[in-house]
């Protein structure tokens, strides 16, 4: 068996090498930047996450195009009644990948696993000068109790409090497993820094090589345990430039490629010889009021400056017809969606009324526009712009303001800044709570909840969804949280973003992540 | 000439910390620091932020950071990038080689045909020969790269597949490198048709980055010949009875080439401020692409060290040409 895999392997590298001597399907995919590295612990970026998910797995993920969670490296796991114990049953069988530089002499089993989570609850990095992001912006360290073996194939993992949107976490590639065996065996030769430079997973794609800021080369796992994948070879390649990125995808130089100019994309979707498929993102962009700041602090105000700016149009404009107008906070591709919550619809008419009965004169608003360009969010001045316009028929004058990005996220959060902040969010786990909890919760004040809003019963609702078990249930109590968001309308919602990618007519089985990262293990090729 | 040597080389101790002061201000100098930056959205606790900016040395007062910064950079350490972590030194000759490459190939294109432009405009003078090569100098100035890249692309890329689109090599090729430089790695590899490769893939970014530079050689080279041939000198080489060609090759040339050295040695800065578009347009994969995107992430130390670095090259490149003035112009020397 093994000799079949060395043969088979070697025939693949030579393959590779010479081109095209057995006829390889190779798939290229032209992405938008470079990777961070390879170690699935240390990086939060798509860019980044999207090399590692080709090669590493998790103990859950994420069915293909949804946010339903699925058995991957766990076949089944069980919630003790108290929710604060989960036990992951592992699959039997993984292999770990062979590569030049690592041969594993064992099987996937619970010391991967516990190795992969301990070395994140103790936050010391085998490179000091990295941290363990990601695990703790999902609050990890403070939830996670403990991880132990319980035999081979049975890892415990032990809750602070109960928190339905763990298992959701556990899909997300910060909790990718690495391989104990291959970083103690770098650790011996003191050379840890190698996992981030050239990993070994258990996933569909084997890592052949990175050449910096140019090309990243995959070959298909012949042991993957889900069966071999139908390309044989996957080359990233590099392209920082959107139109760029086109010409190249145009030229045949790549197959599928990222994150196209809105400008751009009703030419692709015209292209006879490309296919392009849409689906709407996991985000939301809106415009936080402060609601502790006069006369924010009164509903029909924020209600009545919501009444009067035009989101179609600004889709329309913004989003090149690329978005949806956003009702709640939630997008329509998201379990516990409600679609009965109307938002505020286009009415000037009626903006101007209860402006005036609210008593509103001569208003001024501080208008903050983002400066860069956000999956949610594509051109914040324009939208600025926009709503200044909206706004200045109904007598509200909006003075608009910039700042660097970062300077703009720092700025915005104390509860007495002045003004409306543009932002927006891209789920984590595509789970509710973290769209919810980050942005609107009580606890969020001064920090992501922009809004300042601490709406008591909302925060309580918010809490009993997260310690309920039953997603049903989880459903309906955050339907009742958007009904009541709906009814104080602390944010101006403004739109959901759709991603579109576009690729040769002769790749079939792609499908969109809503989480906005890139899948290839269902790709096929025509030769 | 050693004391001329000598003079030249003592400069280089203060200009090396101008540009070490200016490099590390600069960066700081832009609003926002590379902790907020790194987890967008997501709000970062205090402690973690405080945390970050600790092991990014952030924290400490800036003199001393300078300091530390200047000391480690004396040996060669020019610390890890705040995004990815790994060592800048290390990153930039990954880099750099790329950027050579092509900077050479341009400044090759550069220097040939902007020198023999310019020799022909100025000894046919206000013929059409004359006028077409500097309305082309002209128009080759005031084409913004990006664009210029783009449309070459769209034409011969995209359009009629002359010319790959992106990148340095073939995609179904590979292996590994040994210089850096495409054109050597790709023989040394022998494989088949890798060096036709290397090749086509520099043809296209070589013309957009040689194109700015070559502009100005081309001009400068013209009114440095045209200053020359109305010299004393050249009038008795002609009574003499030499060829016109002669007259303009090897006896104008050679005095007017003063000038064009300078122009040639300035036009490297020019060049690597070309490499930052050329190299994004092309997805070449050098320091140029690097710097720019360190920059819009605050990655201090990267572009603290890529500065740097790129300062000193500039420098190294200035130095060999006040060195030539010496070889041109046996004047200089003897001063």
């Amino acid at each position: 068996m093994k000799l079949m895999h060395t043969l088979l392997g070697a025939a693949a590298a030579v393959a590779l090498m010479t081109g095209s001597a057995l006829a390889d399907k190779t798939l290229v995919y032209c992405s938008e930047g470079s990777p961070g590295g390879f170690d699935p612990g240390f990086y939060e970026d798509g860019t980044t996450q999207d090399v590692q998910l080709a090669a590493y797995e998790g103990l859950t993920k994420f069915k293909l195009g949804t946010t339903e969670v699925q058995p991957s490296l766990a076949e089944k796991w069980e919630v003790s009644s108290d929710g604060l114990k989960y036990t992951f049953h592992l699959r039997h069988g993984v292999k770990w990948q062979t590569t030049d530089w690592f041969t594993p002499t064992r099987e996937f089993n619970a010391d991967d696993v516990v190795y992969s989570f301990q070395r994140q609850l103790d936050g010391k990095p085998y490179d000091s000068t990295q941290t363990y992001a990601y695990f703790g912006d999902m609050d990890l360290p403070n939830l996670m109790t403990g991880v132990k073996k319980i035999d081979d194939y049975t890892v415990e993992i032990d809750l602070k409090t109960p928190n339905s949107p763990f298992i959701a976490d556990m899909a997300m590639p910060f909790a990718e497993i690495i391989s104990k065996e291959y970083a103690d065996k770098l650790a011996a030769a003191n050379n840890a820094a190698q996992m981030n430079d050239k990993p070994v997973g258990t996933g569909p794609f084997i890592f052949v090589d990175y050449t910096k800021d140019a090309s990243i080369r995959y070959k298909a796992n012949p042991d993957w345990w889900a069966g071999k994948v139908k390309i044989d070879n996957l080359v990233f390649s590099i392209n920082t430039d959107a139109t760029a990125r086109l010409q190249a995808l145009l030229a045949g130089d790549c197959q599928v490629m990222a994150y196209p100019n809105p400008a751009d994309v009703a030419s692709i979707k015209a292209n006879k010889d490309l296919t392009t498929i849409q689906e709407s993102g996991l985000n939301a962009g809106w415009l936080s009021y402060n609601v502790q700041q006069k006369p924010f602090d009164n509903a029909d105000v924020r209600k009545a400056l919501d009444y009067a700016i035009d989101k179609e149009a600004i889709i329309k404009a913004v989003y090149q017809g690329q978005g949806q107008p956003a009702t709640t906070l939630l997008p329509p591709s998201m379990w516990g969606f409600n679609k009965s919550v109307k938002g505020y619809p286009y009415d000037p008419a009626k903006a101007k009324a209860m402006l005036a009965k609210a008593g509103v004169k001569d208003l001024t608003v501080k208008l903050w526009a983002m400066p860069v360009s956000r999956p949610y969010m594509p051109d914040g001045k324009t939208t600025a712009q926009m709503i200044q316009a909206d706004w200045a028929k109904v007598g509200v004058t909006a003075n608009i303001f910039t700042v660097d990005w970062a300077e703009y996220l720092k700025d915005s959060k104390p509860h007495d800044r002045d003004g409306a902040v543009m932002i927006g969010w891209t789920g984590d786990n595509g789970d509710p709570d973290n769209f919810f909890t980050n942005n609107f919760g009580c606890a969020a004040v001064d920090g992501g909840n922009r809004s300042e809003w601490c709406n008591k019963d909302f925060d309580a609702l918010l809490k009993q969804a997260a310690e309920e078990t039953d997603q049903a249930k989880r459903a309906a109590l955050y339907e009742k949280a958007q009904v009541l968001m709906n009814d104080d309308d602390p944010a101006v919602l403004i739109a959901h973003s759709v991603v579109t990618m576009p690729m040769s007519k002769k790749v079939t089985g792609y499908v969109i992540d809503p989480f906005g990262l890139h899948h290839f293990e269902t790709v096929d090729i025509a030769q | 000439m050693l004391r001329f040597i000598l003079n030249r080389l003592v400069l280089v101790i203060p200009t090396f910390i101008g540009i070490s002061i200016l490099s590390f201000g600069f960066i700081r100098l832009l609003p926002g620091d590379p902790v907020d930056v790194l987890s967008g959205e997501h709000t970062m606790t205090p402690e973690r932020h405080a945390e970050l900016l600790h092991q990014f040395g952030l924290d400490r007062p800036i003199w001393q950071q300078y300091l530390d910064y200047l000391g480690r950079a004396l040996h060669g350490d020019l610390g890890v990038s705040l995004s990815n972590h790994h060592s800048v030194m290390e990153q930039f000759l990954q880099l750099f080689p790329a950027t050579i490459e092509l900077s050479v190939c341009a400044m090759i294109i550069a220097i040939v045909l902007g020198v023999v432009f310019g020799m022909l405009a100025a000894s046919r003078r206000d013929t059409w020969v004359d006028q077409i090569t500097m309305g082309g100098a002209l128009v080759g100035y005031s084409m913004p790269i990006f664009w210029w890249g783009l449309l070459l692309i769209i034409v011969f890329a995209a359009g009629l597949h002359w010319f790959p689109v992106q990148g340095r090599m073939d995609l179904a090729i590979f292996f590994k490198p040994t210089t850096g430089f495409m054109l050597i790695d790709s023989l040394l590899s022998g494989q088949k048709g890798a060096f036709l490769s290397a090749v086509q893939h520099l043809v296209l970014p070589s013309i957009v980055l040689a194109t700015i530079p070559l502009a100005v050689i081309a001009r400068q080279t013209r009114s440095a010949m045209l200053e020359v041939l109305n010299e004393d000198y050249v009038r008795t080489a002609r009574a003499k009875g030499l060829r016109e060609g002669r007259v303009t090759a090897i006896h104008a040339f050679r005095n007017a080439l003063i000038p064009i050295v300078t122009t040639i040695g300035l036009q490297v800065g020019t060049l690597l401020a070309g490499a930052v578009l050329t190299e994004t347009i092309f997805s070449w994969p050098g320091i140029g692409k690097w710097m720019i995107e360190a920059i819009g992430h605050r990655d201090y130390t990267v572009v603290q060290g890529g500065l740097l670095m790129i300062a000193i090259m500039v420098m190294v490149v200035n130095l060999v040409v006040d060195l030539l003035y010496a070889l041109i112009n046996p004047r200089i020397r003897i001063q």
